[in-house]
């Protein structure tokens, strides 16, 4: 072993209590920081997932204005054979198209407005997990069935159920009045109120005739293999649209999920920050410590003829061992905490509550991921490097006989 | 006890022996705790934003409706007693601000578009202290009174109908007899909110004319109340209780937005969790200094303790040294805070991420809120668990045979 370095070692545990504390504190931060980091962004990605998958998907084929408006006017002409071709172009089944309007739907006893979407039978449950929600009932299979499936608050606030019939009013693409009576074949229950409550789906060759759509639709739901493929996809898919139409990313068309994350994430890292700082400081502290009370040891081996750069190389080198120990240590611990969680799941009081809000489950199972283990251990490793450079560096000025007679 | 004095002075002179470990120490304990302040600061600014508007929409700290409102907010759910009769019971029962309103779910429609909305019928006057709606910041005019024939809906749902101040719009919902009831109505004006999902979703009527509209005589949905303060809200509760019977169900705003009630606990605990979490991560550095600060002075200690020091008072000196180094860092921390927390209390511009702060139910402005409470909260933490902390440093210096600890080099 390298004769430095067994110093070095040697050196961290002549007070092997302060080098613990010094370690301890640096695994209490790197555990928070494992388990905090992973635990978070396992949120993000059910929130995104979960709230992508409702409706938006990873992009959608719109016409430009559309987003901003949802006006019945902006439309996507020949929306079904622009999915089929889609779906061919690029070999995927998890494109489907929709068109939207809002109409008031009547029971017997009562009258909502609601949005209702027309969908594809066939292609609508590969991008959206409402088909898959219906608790009572089944989702239609005919592109011309007189059906429709409501949510289950809708359904509540209407007082039907499956097999009642419903009466939709509205207004078609060219303004005039229209009108259809359609049977509820089935009720979906996402847990989200505002969607339970507001939303309607029938198929989309039904949903032409009644709002007088020509052939045409709103939107183009594509689903990418998984979120990271989604920008790739979304080129090929730009270029390969007619000109009139756009394509937007999920973030485009949900823009408060990511500003959601953004606002979340940095106040997180406001709280990480703090925590890697307060490390630092015991850090400074110790090393500081450990330079002073040895002042008159250096003087004795700077005058045997250790070169000062060398004595700040050696305390550089005993504050990187510490901070290994609290990297392992500390990493180790948080994944394990974090993977507990990951058999258990996590919840607290109130989350069931706010997760309702977000798209999210009332319990959650971090995952555990090297990335998001070595992140914050790494960080904390070089604000302990950086916290000994001042200790190191005083030891440029000692001289060596002033030092040998400090005490 | 007669000991203080002297132990103080002593604990406070050793605190600056090693002034460069004290300093540092005293950063750590600072930045400790003005992170602990400020960001509580920015917390509570948030949530107190966000329920002060979402009770605002609600609105009031206590409402009443017919049991079955809730669940099913249709006309047919009206509470059993005339406006008349509300009048008459909580006219002169003293409540810092009431009304009562006509809520139903309803469709608005202009010539090019429709949409779903909440009307309300509302006297104008009654709610003007805690309305949601600025009415002097309202383009065109707010409703004058329960009769006024005009109708007042947001900025965003304006532009989404593509109609604007001047033009009529038409409104229909249903009567009780599930007909439909529609009438006409000219906008009159604009309204703008902190939060974009209100201007799509409210559409003011008067009262009074939402009442004919919807043939339903002297009668309404929901009655509010406000008090002095959301925290508490009991005794506008009770007093509203007691003054009518089954036939109507009286609810805090916390059973109204469940998610807002919930916020309101979930933040209190993360203050907490908050303040103990910074306390462990300073503890180390705490302990660690402790330790040395009696490592480099056990002969003095023996020392002492020769000279017939009570072992007790070593303890004593070795806490009051530690509480000391506490409570200047402490009070540095504090006045730290209060420079940056002040400065930033009208307000910081977080628009860039507006649409995500609505998914939150918060609006885009933060105000940071410096409570006493929380100030104190934080201190008296950091001092309980600091004490605790040196507890084990002091009782080890305390407990040294004074022979052995002279010797020792």
């Amino acid at each position: 072993m390298n004769i430095v370095l067994r110093l070095a070692w040697r050196n961290l545990w002549r007070h092997a209590r302060r080098t613990w504390l010094t370690i301890g504190a640096m695994v209490f931060s790197n555990t928070l920081l494992v388990f905090m980091i992973s635990f978070q962004f396992s949120m993000y990605g059910l929130m995104i997932d979960n709230t992508l998958q409702v409706f938006s998907g990873h992009m959608q084929v719109q016409a430009p204005e559309y987003k901003d408006d949802q006006k019945m006017r902006q439309v996507v002409p020949g929306v079904q054979p622009l999915a089929a071709q889609l779906r061919k172009e690029f070999d995927s089944d998890t494109i489907a198209a929709r068109g939207w309007a809002f109409g008031l739907a009547s029971s017997e006893e009562r009258s909502y407005g609601i949005g209702i979407y027309g969908v594809e039978p066939e292609f609508e449950p590969r991008v959206s997990n409402i088909p898959g929600l219906i608790e009572d009932g089944r989702f239609f299979e005919q592109n011309d069935a007189m059906e429709i499936v409501i949510g289950e608050v809708l359904a509540r606030n209407l007082r039907i159920g499956v097999g009642d019939e419903l009466t939709i009013l509205g207004s078609g693409l060219d303004g005039s009045f229209a009108a259809a009576v359609v049977v509820v074949v089935g009720v979906f229950e996402s847990g989200v109120k505002d969607i339970d409550r507001n939303i309607a789906e029938m198929p989309l060759g039904t949903f032409q005739d009644v709002f007088y759509m020509n052939g045409a639709g709103h939107q183009v739901v594509i689903m990418a293999p998984t979120l990271d493929d989604a920008p790739a996809l979304q080129s090929n898919v730009a270029a390969f649209l007619p000109d009139g139409l756009v394509v937007h990313s999920w973030d485009v068309l949900q823009p408060g999920l990511k500003q959601a994350i953004q606002a979340d994430i940095s106040s997180a890292f406001f709280m990480y920050g703090i925590l890697v700082i307060l490390v630092a400081f015991s850090v400074l502290n110790t090393q500081l410590m450990s330079v002073l009370e040895r002042t008159h040891e250096f003087g004795v081996v700077m005058a045997l003829g250790m070169k000062p750069g060398r004595l700040g190389r050696l305390v550089m080198l005993e504050t990187a061992l510490m901070g290994l120990l609290g990297f392992v240590l500390g990493a180790a611990a948080g994944a394990l905490l974090t993977y507990w969680f990951t058999v258990n799941g996590l919840s607290y009081p109130g989350m069931e509550e706010m997760a309702a809000n977000f798209n999210l489950p009332g319990r959650v199972y971090p995952q555990v991921s090297i990335l998001k283990t070595v992140f914050g251990p790494a960080v904390v490793f070089l604000f302990t490097l950086l916290a000994a450079i001042y200790p190191a560096w005083r030891l440029r000025s000692l001289h060596p006989v002033e030092a040998m007679r400090t005490n | 006890m007669r000991m203080l004095p002297v132990l103080s002075r002593l604990a406070w002179r050793y605190l600056w022996r090693n002034h460069r470990r004290t300093i540092v120490m005293l950063g750590a304990i600072s930045v400790g705790a003005w992170a602990m302040i400020f960001m509580t600061a920015l917390t509570r600014g948030m949530v107190d934003q966000m329920i002060a508007d979402g009770i605002s929409v609600i609105p009031g700290h206590v409402q009443i409706h017919n049991p079955d409102y809730l669940d099913d907010p249709s006309v047919s759910n009206r509470i059993a007693l005339t406006d008349t009769e509300l009048t008459q019971r909580f006219g002169d029962a003293g409540f810092d601000a009431w009304a009562s309103r006509v809520r139903v779910p309803a469709v608005i429609t202009s010539e090019r578009e429709s949409r779903g909305v909440t009307l309300l019928g509302i006297d104008p006057d009654a709610e003007r202290t805690f309305s949601f709606v600025d009415y002097d910041a309202v383009d065109g005019r707010f409703l004058e009174d329960p009769e006024d024939n005009g109708v007042v809906i947001g900025a965003k749902l304006a532009d989404t109908l593509e109609t604007e101040v001047g033009k009529r719009i038409v409104l229909m919902s249903q009567d009780p007899d599930n007909d439909i009831a529609d009438r006409g109505f000219r906008v009159v004006g604009l309204f703008h909110a902190n939060m974009e999902v209100y201007e799509e979703t409210y559409a003011f009527v008067g009262k009074r004319t939402a009442q004919k509209m919807l043939r339903i005589g002297d009668t309404v949905s929901e009655v509010v109340f406000v008090g002095d303060d959301y925290r508490d809200v009991e005794p506008v509760f009770q007093k509203v209780s007691a003054a009518v019977d089954d036939s109507v169900k009286v609810s805090r705003w916390t059973e109204v937005d469940t998610y807002l009630g919930t916020m309101l606990g979930v933040m209190d605990g993360f203050v907490l969790i908050w303040v103990i979490v910074i306390f462990l991560a300073l503890s180390f550095g705490l302990v660690n200094t402790l330790v040395m600060a009696v490592f480099e002075r056990v002969r003095e200690i023996g020392l002492m303790l020769a000279l017939g020091m009570k072992p007790m008072s070593i303890l004593g000196q070795i806490i009051i040294e530690s509480m000391m180094l506490l409570a200047v860092g402490l009070l540095i921390g504090d006045v730290l805070a209060y420079v940056t927390v002040k400065p930033l209390e009208s307000g910081i511009d977080i628009s860039i991420v507006a649409k995500g702060m609505e998914m939150f139910g918060a609006s885009s402005i933060l105000y940071p809120k410096l409570y006493m409470d929380d100030v104190i909260l934080s201190n008296v933490v950091v001092l309980v668990l600091g004490f605790l902390a040196s507890l084990s440093p002091a009782w080890r210096a305390s407990r040294y045979e004074p022979v052995e600890a002279i010797t020792k080099v």
